[in-house]
């Protein structure tokens, strides 16, 4: 293992500033609320002026095929932006999910190029059509409920899936005759429903896909699609760890703001000790949150061989700390904490969201008892 | 208070017959449910240990079990104590500790029937965990006062006939000095609510604006001034009203996880499980506690060790609920229903995994935060010292705000 960078570079200072500033002018959390409640997938405004107009929906796409030819740690830099803002933007699914994807097929084919492209450029927005709370890193590519038949057409349901109501197209493993696959179907398809969710998460809702012989365009075959999914997923939970410690980050601030200001007996509420205590606790959780998840996006910036062990610690760990930290937002903030009105009720319901997306943390524990070789006890 | 020494004349097999005659006069498959119910207060068998006349019988608190069991198995109509929590849990135990014969026998059938719902007039936007900083003004004017102010997060406001109020009538005296305690009719034209939308979604709370309310001097409950030790009656109960009702086994939020845990053999994992063990040991632990301080508190009113209670009870409720939305996984990642809606009652262990998530955040805050309560155990159980304050012996006017 060569020694991981662990820091921020300059560069990654100078995207982190664009973002945070286009965020905090277009996505303050009122805006958030209101879109939430607008009924649409996503903030379509906010996804140009972030995705195409910055670029950042092509930071994990090679230059040669419409990207950035950057790398997971300067999309690791904007998820933490994202998760900071709970900007509800398609950014996990389309440009870290289903890019991922497409990344793992083979980028010689056109109609994968294309796709990429459409992706890169955010001319198009794509989602992987598997359940969020699909585990990353586990055996195996997720099971495929999607038949593939011989017309080249798919039929079968997909649930859960995020992204899926504001995508142009899904990318959706099947089984057909050939085995297992990944396909690219079209969401304008009169074949293709997408039918939204009501998710606990405002901010990144779910929808149910269902495919009735929609016609689709096969990306990759038994030899590679598992892989490509595997790897896709791999990155998305190795990145979603900065989207929680984003989220984390916000809540603290929030917190230590709010209980600098609120007076009660006659002194602000964060002069007592048994709650500097409690925020001093939350900032150690954030500093050890950090270095899990820069580390997982320095793994897969650089394809270590630790990356699987890199990622099942950042999630097993920025989980729980995104959780705790808004628990603790809620909590310190008191009633007002406890209302519609106020933000925290989003980065709460992310951060729980979070924690089941892309494998729990007992399932990243899991995982890591087999690769750090700490078997279960037998029977 | 509540306790008259009559115990002795009172017991078990009295209590059955009265029961046995209660439903033989007012049978529940023929009898109107309010009537059964006003039958069932006039019949002493309401709340056995509150004074006759009122309800009760003067009878051991503890018996109140063998009642409520006769009159389940006979299938007689309940008062839907979710409904009128606040009403049972707080503003009675008020009124019976501090009311004029008068107020009690105005107030207290019709709180038990349900038929007038109550809420709470406590918290303001600057007195929450700080209550006796309230601002709230209550002025004398002949046989009345008026009250103006603004209260906040008053849970069932919406649907009240009356409410328990704090307001100060001596600005001049410290904080906790000044205050009085007043009983509000909620259809007084100067009282507007506002619905707060919660983070479930629904407006269970509101705000409450008093604009030259009126109330009269008889609805003070006890003296003008001693309205924070009246207040302190009110919130001890309202700590046990909240977790320190007697459960089954598996009774409460275990008990729904357990059920999922049993019926999905598929969303096992060791983690999860180990997990739900401890969880199940602590909530059957914190249950047998609080049929230990309940075997206490027969008599008299609770003291600071019902903090323990709803301590433990909003500890245990918020992580089995987080518990179960990580269960259910995909599940989990959903949400039964956002609409605004008004809340005819609050069940904290209704609707969906989600729901329950999010409305257990309250249990920590209401009704006294967590942080308060540690305060009081360890202020008032053990006996360390308090903070040093500044804000005690300074009249009120005086205090930075
Ligand atoms: C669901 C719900 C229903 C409610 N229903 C009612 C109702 O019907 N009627 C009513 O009157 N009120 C009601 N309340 C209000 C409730 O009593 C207050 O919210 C609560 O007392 C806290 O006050 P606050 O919101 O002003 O928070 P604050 O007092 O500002 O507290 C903020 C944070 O500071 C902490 N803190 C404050 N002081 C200290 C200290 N000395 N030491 C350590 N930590 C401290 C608190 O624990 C909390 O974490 C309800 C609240 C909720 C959430």
């Amino acid at each position: 293992m060569s020694t991981p960078d662990l820091l921020y570079s300059e560069a990654e200072d100078d995207l982190r500033a664009a973002v945070r500033s286009l965020l905090t002018d277009r996505c303050p959390p009122a805006s958030v609320l209101s879109e939430a409640e607008s009924g649409r997938a996503h903030d379509i405004a906010l996804w140009r002026a972030l995705g195409t107009e910055m670029g950042t929906a092509g930071l994990l796409v090679p230059d040669k095929l419409g990207g950035q030819g950057a790398t997971a740690r300067e999309a690791a830099v904007v998820m933490e932006e994202l998760g900071r803002a709970v900007a509800p933007v398609p950014y996990l699914t389309s440009a870290v999910l289903a890019a991922g994807a497409l990344l793992g097929c083979d980028t010689d084919q056109e109609a994968v190029a294309r796709l990429l492209g459409a992706l890169a450029e955010g001319r198009s927005v794509g989602a992987l059509a598997v359940p969020l709370s699909t585990a990353a890193g586990a055996p195996g590519a997720p099971a495929a409920t999607v038949r593939a038949d011989g017309d080249g057409t798919l039929s079968g349901q997909v649930t859960g899936v995020a992204g899926a109501a504001g995508a142009d197209v899904l990318l959706v493993p099947a089984t057909g005759a050939d085995g297992y696959g990944l396909y690219a179907v079209e969401t304008a398809e009169t074949s293709v429903t997408v039918e939204p969710l009501t998710s606990l998460d405002l901010t990144r809702p779910l929808a149910a896909v269902t495919l009735t012989g929609a016609p689709a365009r096969r990306l990759a075959g038994p030899d590679r699609a598992a892989a490509a999914i595997g790897r896709a997923l791999l990155t998305g939970a190795g990145l979603l760890a900065s989207e929680q410690l984003g989220v984390a980050e916000w809540c603290l601030t929030e917190t230590v703001r709010h209980t600098k200001e609120r007076h009660q007996f006659g002194r602000p509420i964060g002069s007592f000790q048994a709650l500097k205590h409690r925020m001093a606790a939350l900032w150690l959780d954030l500093v050890s949150a950090r270095a899990t998840a820069r580390y997982a996006a320095d793994a897969l910036a650089t394809d270590s061989p630790d990356t699987p062990v890199a990622v099942a610690v950042a999630q097993a760990h920025c989980a729980e700390v995104a959780v705790r930290a808004a628990e603790e937002c809620v909590q310190l903030h008191g009633g007002i904490g406890m209302t519609w009105e106020h933000p925290a009720h989003l980065y709460l319901k992310r951060a729980k969201a979070d924690e089941i997306a892309l494998g729990t943390p007992g399932r990243h524990r899991q995982a890591l008892a087999g690769l750090v070789d700490l078997a279960a006890p037998a029977g | 208070m509540s306790t008259t020494g009559h115990h002795a004349t009172v017991d078990a097999d009295e209590l059955r017959r009265r029961v046995r005659e209660l439903l033989d006069a007012h049978p529940p498959a023929t009898t109107d449910r309010l009537d059964f119910l006003r039958a069932r207060f006039d019949a002493g068998l309401a709340w056995v240990h509150y004074p006759a006349g009122l309800g009760g019988l003067d009878a051991p608190r503890s018996l109140q079990a063998v009642v409520d069991a006769e009159l389940e198995a006979a299938g007689a109509p309940d008062n839907d104590p979710r409904r009128i929590g606040i009403g049972l849990g707080m503003a009675a135990p008020t009124i019976l500790g501090f009311g004029t014969d008068e107020q009690r026998q105005r107030l207290l059938r019709p709180l038990w029937t349900g038929e007038e719902v109550w809420c709470q007039l406590f918290s303001e936007p600057g007195a929450g965990s700080d209550l006796a900083a309230l601002a709230t003004r209550a002025v004398r004017d002949g046989d009345d006062w008026v009250v103006d102010g603004q209260k906040v997060w008053t849970s069932s406001a919406h649907l009240a006939r009356w409410a328990i109020l704090i307001a100060r009538t001596d600005p001049d005296q410290p904080k906790h000095r000044g205050i009085s305690y007043f009983i509000c009719d909620m259809t007084d034209p100067g009282v507007e609510v506002r619905p707060l939308r919660q983070i479930t979604g629904e407006a269970e709370f509101n705000e409450v604006f008093l604009t030259g309310v009126r109330i009269p001097d008889s609805r003070r409950l006890g003296g003008i001034g001693e309205g924070w030790r009246v207040a302190q009656t009110t919130l001890m109960n309202e700590r046990v009203a909240i977790g320190g009702g007697r459960i089954p086994r598996e009774g409460g939020m275990i008990g729904l996880v357990a059920g999922v845990w049993r019926e999905r053999p598929e969303l096992r994992t060791h983690d999860l499980h180990q997990r739900l063990l401890r969880l199940w040991t602590e909530s059957e632990a914190a249950r047998l506690a609080g049929e230990r301080l309940r075997r206490q508190l027969a008599v008299g009113q609770p003291g600071p060790e019902g903090s323990a209670m709803k301590l433990a009870f909003a500890r245990l409720n918020q992580h089995i609920s987080a518990l179960e939305v990580e269960l259910l996984g995909e599940e989990g990642l959903l949400y039964d229903d956002w609409t605004l809606r008004r809340p005819e009652l609050v069940d904290f262990t209704g609707r969906e995994a989600g729901y329950r998530y999010l409305r257990a955040k309250g249990n920590s805050i209401e009704g006294g935060t967590s942080e308060v309560l540690l305060n009081i155990i360890a202020e008032r159980v053990l006996g360390l010292p308090p903070e040093p304050r500044t804000d005690k012996d300074v009249p009120w006017k005086d205090l930075p705000r």
